[in-house]
């Protein structure tokens, strides 16, 4: 079997799988410890609406930690939507998309599919930079953050090696540079692979998070 | 990676890390780590629920928590980030009881936490927190890392890792009823003295009372001035009151210092002299931990909704200026509230004493980051107990008394006995000229009696109803 073949394949559907089920097994996990019943007087019984105010607010910091926090919100913000961009814009991923789903959508202008993947290169490297010199980030740090940073900025340069060889090829990048492809293609399945076991995981559990907190704060009348 | 300024890199350890907390600890009685490490872990079993669970998956070592903590942002240590307190509860977490804890155990991708570990974390579990819950606020993931200290807690106390002093309060509330020698005897004689001075009534155990008052040794013992001031208040209400010696003693020693079972028989003591005399609100004393003692936490103690209503006095007060059963003379000065976070952030009653603050006609000045997002003074949690944590309580609390003289007020007011304590205690330290005063004894000070026609009252029905939602 070539590597590409194993790639689109067996590779894909074994990172897939395992994407599926350890995050439902995460969250499963986490759900069947038991919960007390809050039995005190609630002074609101909008927790619902509470919890979805809590995913809403977190968004943005609060106005008094602005000067501390401004930076690095905006920086998780630029490289959060560069990949989105890269991911869901561009033309060959669009196509992957569709071979694997049927579902396809337009893509992005070529001006801001660059622009979003210098967003979110620099933001990256920026967030590395910053919890490898902030005191605060190094000491909370653990292998978690610098495992998932790696799986995180390897698909882009991976990828990124396959813009730059498809400027010369006048055919589908497939065929004139499996290896490459099959590179990126594992790369992004690394991804998959330890998306479940690290704090990539947060694309689920920001949600779940801190709609618990907006519930039970918001049950107490307290601040969010 | 060290660099000027930098805590250095330790490359031999497994992780990347910089040094660990400073050894600074005590114990309670003898025994072998093996069996404090057993305590601890089926206490933290026993505790870890589905929503400390979930907290512990979301974190993202983003670090905003250190930016709300008046310890790490008074110092600079990053040692002080909230969520690093939390340090071996997060590895015994996944270790033990994490979804893929198998894993973590079977390739000891994380060692199991030792003793020598709790012991390095209790001065950042009990002396460098006072669960004021401000790092809630800043966390993008919601995460309530103070409730999380809190169950932290349990098991240092299961441990027997407590700092001493705040061990020995609890244990001395626990055995006499309150952690300031305010003794059922020593109650009623206090209030039968009171009684006299002021001559004012106190009702002592009557046998049956629309409201229960209770009291935090703190009041009872420092400011007894907060006795009367709530005595004349239930007097001018015209509501059918008592204290009970049965149950008075507010604080909760048992919740600040891990021991649940302590923190149930506090709680319990309130909860059965309430029903005793048939009271329909229980009304807390200026007390910030009493009210999450009894208003959140009350009724998980007893197994079932509280039969009465608790207030704080402030909400008290509030309800019934907006009623009009409580009238108040406009003072016409400017004031700084400090709010006290159990109440205000973590409470839900923010707005109850800006309510009563614009009653007695004073022009609130707001701090800096006030209300739901204000600084703790520092006293909280039990840090005021523990007098090893003072020098750092210090550095933290000049932080509030900085923001309370930016404001200019002419007065200061609160509504927690342990912050004004803190206040009193921090003021004698820096030689401040300022005085934190009480919420509670400037209503009774400014009432207005029956007949005086100063104040256009009852308020309105939509005033009515703000009270009713504090």
């Amino acid at each position: 079997m070539e590597l590409l073949e194993f790639a689109r394949g067996p590779g894909l559907v074994f990172s897939l799988a395992v994407l599926i089920v350890g995050l439902a097994w995460r969250i499963y996990a986490v759900y069947r410890r038991p919960a007390k019943a809050d039995l005190s007087e609630p002074r609101s019984t909008a927790m619902a609406a509470g919890a979805a105010r809590a995913i809403l607010s977190r968004m943005w910091h609060h106005e008094t930690f602005r000067d501390q926090t401004l930076v690095g919100t905006l920086n998780a913000y630029g490289y959060h939507i560069g990949l989105a961009i890269v991911f869901f814009g561009f033309v060959p991923h669009i196509a992957f998309v569709k071979r694997l789903t049927g579902l396809s959508w337009p893509s992005v202008p070529g001006w801001l599919f660059v622009a979003a993947v210098g967003f979110a290169f620099v933001g990256l490297f920026y967030a590395l930079m910053a919890r490898l010199t902030s005191p605060v980030l190094r000491l909370i740090s653990n292998f978690d953050d610098y495992a998932s940073w790696t799986v995180t900025i390897l698909p882009m340069i991976t990828g990124m090696a396959l813009v730059h060889l498809s400027l010369d090829s006048p055919y589908p990048l497939k065929s004139t540079y499996p290896i490459p492809v099959a590179v990126h293609l594992l790369s992004v399945e690394l991804l998959l692979l330890w998306l479940p076991f690290g704090k990539l995981s947060h694309i689920v559990f920001v949600f779940l998070s801190r709609g618990a907190t907006g519930a039970a704060f918001a049950r107490k009348g307290a601040a969010l | 990676m060290s660099g000027p300024g930098l805590p250095p890199l330790d490359l031999g350890q497994a992780r990347l890390s910089v040094q660990e907390p400073q050894v600074r600890y005590d114990k309670q009685g003898e025994r072998s780590d093996a069996e404090r490490l057993a305590a601890a872990n089926a206490t933290f079993a026993r505790d870890f629920g589905r929503t400390a669970a979930l907290y512990m998956e979301s974190c993202i070592h983003c670090g905003n928590c250190a930016e709300a903590c008046h310890f790490y942002l008074s110092t600079g240590d990053p040692k002080y980030t909230p969520i690093w307190k939390l340090e071996p509860f997060k590895r015994a977490y996944q270790r033990e009881a994490g979804p893929f804890a198998w894993a973590y155990r079977t390739l000891n991708l994380k060692p199991a936490v030792t003793v020598a570990q709790l012991e390095q974390w209790q001065e950042l579990v009990y002396d460098s927190c006072t669960m004021c819950g401000r790092c809630t606020m800043a966390c993008p993931m919601g995460i309530d890392i103070a409730g999380l200290v809190g169950l932290a807690r349990h098991a240092l106390f299961a441990a027997g890792l407590v700092p001493h002093e705040l061990w020995a309060v609890a244990e001395r509330a626990s055995r006499e009823g309150s952690p300031l020698g305010a003794t059922p005897k020593v109650l009623k004689d206090r209030l039968e003295w009171l009684a006299d001075d002021h001559e004012i009534e106190i009702r002592v155990d009557a046998p049956e009372a629309d409201v229960l008052a209770t009291f935090s040794s703190i009041e009872i013992m420092k400011y007894p001035e907060s006795l009367v001031a709530t005595a004349r208040i239930l007097n001018h209400t015209g509501h059918s009151w008592s204290v009970s010696t049965r149950g008075y003693e507010a604080t909760n020693f048992g919740m600040m210092s891990g021991n649940v079972a302590w923190q149930r028989a506090s709680t319990m003591k309130l909860i059965d002299a309430a029903i005793a005399c048939k009271a329909k609100i229980v009304l807390l004393p200026e007390c910030g931990h009493a009210y999450t003692a009894l208003r959140w936490q009350g009724a998980a103690m007893l197994g079932r909704p509280l039969p009465f209503r608790v207030l704080h006095i402030s909400e008290f007060l509030a309800e019934n200026i907006a009623s009009g059963r409580l009238r108040v003379g406009k003072i016409g000065r400017t004031a700084a509230f400090h709010d006290p976070c159990q109440i205000s952030r973590r409470g839900g009653a923010t707005r109850a004493p800006r309510f009563v603050l614009e009653a007695l006609g004073l022009e609130l000045r707001e701090t800096a980051d006030a209300g739901d997002l204000a600084f703790c003074c520092g006293g909280g949690g039990g840090v005021i107990a523990n007098r090893r944590a003072d020098a750092l309580r210090y550095k933290a609390f000049e932080i509030k008394m900085h923001q309370i003289d930016a404001t200019g007020a002419e007065i200061r007011l609160t509504s927690c006995a342990n912050c004004r304590q803190t206040f009193d205690d921090g003021a004698a330290h820096f030689h401040w000229d300022k005085e934190m005063g009480s919420l509670l004894e400037l209503v009774a000070d400014n009432l207005l009696e029956p007949g005086t026609d100063l104040s256009p009252c009852p308020r309105g029905e939509e005033e009515l109803t703000a009270a009713a939602s504090y």
